[in-house]
């Protein structure tokens, strides 16, 4: 290297040579590193070009994508699906069932409504992101577009039909389970988080310990099932409200003990300088828990509160089993049509690509909130 | 509330334990408005135990303990307006991480004294002067030197206008180059008149600032006097080796 210091090789070094650095460099270092981990790499490469070629295959080339209907009995013939069973997917099924799917039971001709009812929760999720609307004002938009869903839902104002609560589901049911379920559970979870570290309290504290484990220590299902099933017989004649809430309630109680523990684990990684420092200053419980704590214990534990938020999301297909029509049974009851059964594969991977890109979404929203915060305490 | 008698601090016969060892022992001590303390001693010896009872970080057992004239009782309104009236430096600095400096610094005079924000700024920008580093007032504290972040802490205490300064070991967690700097804000805030108890390891600030020097070892004070007094003529043996050693690291 000493021997090639001219000017021309100085110049030639402005950037760093290709076995060095570079896309070449960078498999040499990761990929074939060694005889095994190119025997390794090459065995992978081999099954994922044969994995997604044959994926697209199925799902592209020899995919079926409609279906004519039979003149006789005015239905949709499957044949064709049938005839390309096990070589390509038969997307027909999700574009004879997607209403269905996404909205239910909901009555056909109302379905603009559950779909406007998809709309706002999706602006709902977009102001409530961006940090410019993180403000007072936010609550009254939850508020208003709370009251707006329930309305498109119900009906029976401003001449929409009413739609009783057995007709919902679909997408708009497993959002209204997850997102109240989560926007209740939080402000409930925070207060037992902090009850359960007033030391200073420990009537507070032990009603929020016993709280806490209780419920995390009974499966959600039994916990639905409570709701659904034993909840109403200890209700007077008369009195029952609908099964939706109640599994509402039962997710909000669930949920809440698992944010809660998070959030202690927030609040128990904050050195006592800080609370000390509160305290110096004269701040009283709330102002210093408000002011101080919560911002810095929240942004520590925006990971793992995120994980339980999209654990969360998902577990509301649990209320599968209390008959509530969320989005995951209508799915199933989708495939339950004669004409269909055959072709459940397609309906699930439709199901899980919603489910993806909501879970998804929420990953990549709160590593976007970790960079931003970061970079105030970054040292 | 205070008339001119009363004295600022006033302990009496002020006992603590943490579990079984007694970190306190029959404390008494009277600091008047206006002067100056500094608390020294070795480490275990219970000054910083006691500065923190001062404002009720800790909780002593037995005693009584009156700051401007109130007893610290388990009344968290009443200690809650004793501490907006007592400033606190610590050795870790401890300013909020989430907020900037000016943030810091306006955070209790809002929210406590109900300060309009404009107001708040201006205070504060004032006091950041004072300790200079308003340049700074932007940033982060992660952002600034140990000595910087020290003096936004003075700085965040003073902004409430407190009666009473107490300084935890304000300069050992900072290297030697940034000691001076703090040091020299505290000189400068003690020729203001301010009272101050202090405990801290720096005897050249004594000398300098202090009208009495506690001397405290395993939970009881041992000797006070003047700075004077202390250094040159110390009477107990316990003083005479502590100095000793002090003296040998400097």
């Amino acid at each position: 290297m000493a021997t090639t210091t001219t000017h021309a090789s100085v110049a030639d070094r402005a950037q760093p040579p290709m076995l060095v650095a570079g896309p070449v460099a960078w498999m040499r270092a990761n990929l074939f590193s060694s005889v095994w981990s190119s025997l390794v790499t090459l065995a992978l490469a081999y099954f994922l070009i044969k994995f997604t070629v044959g994926l697209i295959d199925w799902a592209f080339l020899k995919s079926v994508w409609t279906v004519p209907t039979d003149p006789a009995t005015g239905k949709l013939n499957p044949d064709a699906c049938r005839q390309a069973k096990g070589e390509g997917a038969c997307w027909a099924v999700i574009w004879d069932k997607y209403r269905f799917i996404l909205f239910g039971r909901y009555p056909y001709e109302e379905h603009w409504r559950a779909a406007i009812v998809l709309v706002l929760f999706l602006g709902l999720f977009v102001v409530s992101a961006m940090r410019r609307f993180w403000r007072p004002v936010l609550a009254l938009i939850w508020v208003a577009v709370l009251v707006s869903i329930f309305t498109l839902m119900w009906g029976g104002v401003f001449g929409l039909r009413y739609v009783a609560q057995d007709e919902w589901g679909g997408l708009p049911i497993t959002l209204i389970l997850s997102t109240f379920g989560l926007a209740c559970a939080f402000p409930i979870a925070v207060l037992v988080a902090l009850g359960r570290r007033a030391t200073n309290l420990p009537a507070v504290k032990l009603i929020c310990v016993i709280y806490i484990e209780v419920i995390r220590g009974v499966p959600l299902i039994s916990l639905l099932f409570m709701a659904s099933v034993m909840f109403p017989l200890f209700m007077p004649v008369g009195l029952n409200p609908d099964k939706l809430l109640r599994a509402q309630i039962a997710i909000i109680l669930f949920a809440a003990v698992y944010l809660a523990e998070v959030i202690r684990g927030g609040l128990q990684a904050l050195p006592k300088g800080q609370y000390e420092a509160a305290d110096a200053l004269g701040l009283s419980y709330w102002k210093k828990m408000g002011l101080i704590i919560l911002p810095q214990a929240l942004r520590l534990v925006i990971p793992p509160l995120v994980n339980t938020f999209i654990g969360f999301f998902k577990d509301t297909s649990l209320v599968l089993i209390i008959g509530i029509f969320d989005l995951l049974t209508s799915g199933k009851v989708a495939v339950t049509d004669p004409i269909w059964q055959a072709f459940s594969t397609e309906v699930y991977i439709m199901l899980g690509l919603i489910y993806f890109c909501f879970c998804f979404s929420m990953a990549r929203y709160s590593q976007s909130l970790e960079r931003e915060f970061s970079k105030s305490v970054r040292r | 509330m205070s008339n001119g008698t009363q004295p600022a601090i006033q302990l009496d016969k002020v006992n603590k334990w943490f579990g079984q060892l007694h970190v306190l022992r029959d404390v008494s001590l009277e600091v008047a408005t206006g002067e100056k303390v500094v608390v020294c001693g070795p480490s275990g010896s219970g000054k910083s135990t006691l500065i923190r009872c001062i404002n009720r970080l800790e909780v002593h057992q037995e005693g009584r303990i009156l700051v401007d004239g109130t007893e610290l009782t388990d009344d968290t309104r009443a200690l809650d307006t004793i501490r907006s009236e007592v400033g606190m430096v610590f050795q870790s600095f401890n300013l909020f991480p989430h907020l900037t400096i000016l943030e810091n610094c306006t955070l209790a005079p809002i929210w406590v004294r109900k300060m309009p924000k404009a107001e708040a700024e201006a205070l504060a920008m004032e006091f950041l002067t004072r300790v200079k580093i308003p340049e700074q007032a932007k940033k982060y504290p992660g952002q600034l030197s140990g000595g910087q972040q020290q003096r936004v802490a003075i700085a965040r205490a003073l902004c409430m206008r407190p009666k009473i300064m107490l300084f935890d070991e304000p300069t050992s967690a900072l290297d030697p180059e940034m000691i001076k700097e703090v040091l020299d804000t505290m000189i400068e805030l003690a020729d203001s008149g301010m009272t101050m108890v202090c405990v801290t390891h720096e005897m050249g600030f004594a000398r300098q600032v202090a009208d009495r020097v506690v001397f405290m070892d395993r939970g009881e004070v041992v000797e006070s006097g003047t700075p004077h007094e202390m250094f040159e003529s110390p009477q107990t043996d316990r003083l005479k080796l502590f100095l000793s050693q002090i003296l040998r690291g400097h």
